[in-house]
């Protein structure tokens, strides 16, 4: 039973890789507690969002993921 | 009309400009942008990373919301991924409308809302490895102009 996340940007340098599994039921709090030191203090930051199957949480802190589900964590983007 | 792609690999502006307009004969003006890779010194080569599941929808919702606020007979959006050396393009956005005003407008509009409202993530190889990009404060300032 797991959940897919996602690291993109400066994240993945943090995380090490662009992706990993994650035991399911997944909320926020386990979520950071997981991913300990710099990442997971990154993750708090204000301007890092968090998308669950493709649609953005309007608060990450409402987090519930389950068996299967992809979460991508997104720090601030630059394009263009 | 509207052409939004993403794209792997390089495209020629051009091209792509002259294939759109031909698309729009109707149209009265076609105001375009092109961005390219900065000649920086020290800048070897410029990554675009995407997530799939965002990026290319809302590249589609952004392109729908310029439609809505202005009239235009059709909105190009191109936007590269992946690695690109300096000077090569990354961006194309064109927007083609009976009127002169709407077509600048909306091209403005969907090249600030590109750059720091859209889901990509940028960073530049330098001698001493990959540094990620932050989009600048100039960049909120202007997409602030919309709202």
């Amino acid at each position: 039973m797991a959940v897919t996340l996602i690291f993109l940007g400066r994240l993945a340098d943090l995380a090490g890789m662009p992706e990993r599994e994650i035991d399911s039921p997944l909320d926020w709090g386990t979520l950071v507690e997981e991913l300990e030191g710099e990442l997971g203090e990154a993750l708090e930051g204000e301007k890092v969002k968090v998308a669950v199957n493709g649609k953005l949480l309007a608060d990450k802190r409402i987090l519930a993921a389950s068996d299967g589900d992809e979460v991508a964590l997104l720090p601030p983007v630059s394009g263009g | 009309m509207l052409d939004i792609q993403l794209l792997e690999k390089g495209f020629s502006p051009g091209k792509a400009l002259g294939l759109f307009a031909k698309a729009h004969p109707e149209a009265g003006g076609i105001a375009s942008f092109v961005g390219k890779v900065r000649m920086d010194e020290g800048v070897k080569a410029l990554e675009l990373t995407h997530y799939e599941p965002l990026t290319l929808p809302g590249m589609h919702a952004l392109a729908e919301e310029a439609q809505a606020r202005w009239n235009l007979d059709g909105l190009l959006i191109w936007h590269r991924v992946g690695v690109m050396r300096p000077q090569a393009p990354i961006v194309l956005v064109s927007a083609a409308a009976r009127h002169r005003r709407d077509a600048f407008q909306a091209a403005d509009f969907t090249m600030d809302h590109l750059k720091s409202d859209a889901w990509f993530w940028k960073r530049e190889r330098r001698a001493d490895g990959w540094h990620w990009i932050e989009p600048r404060e100039q960049d909120h300032d202007d997409l602030a102009r919309w709202r």
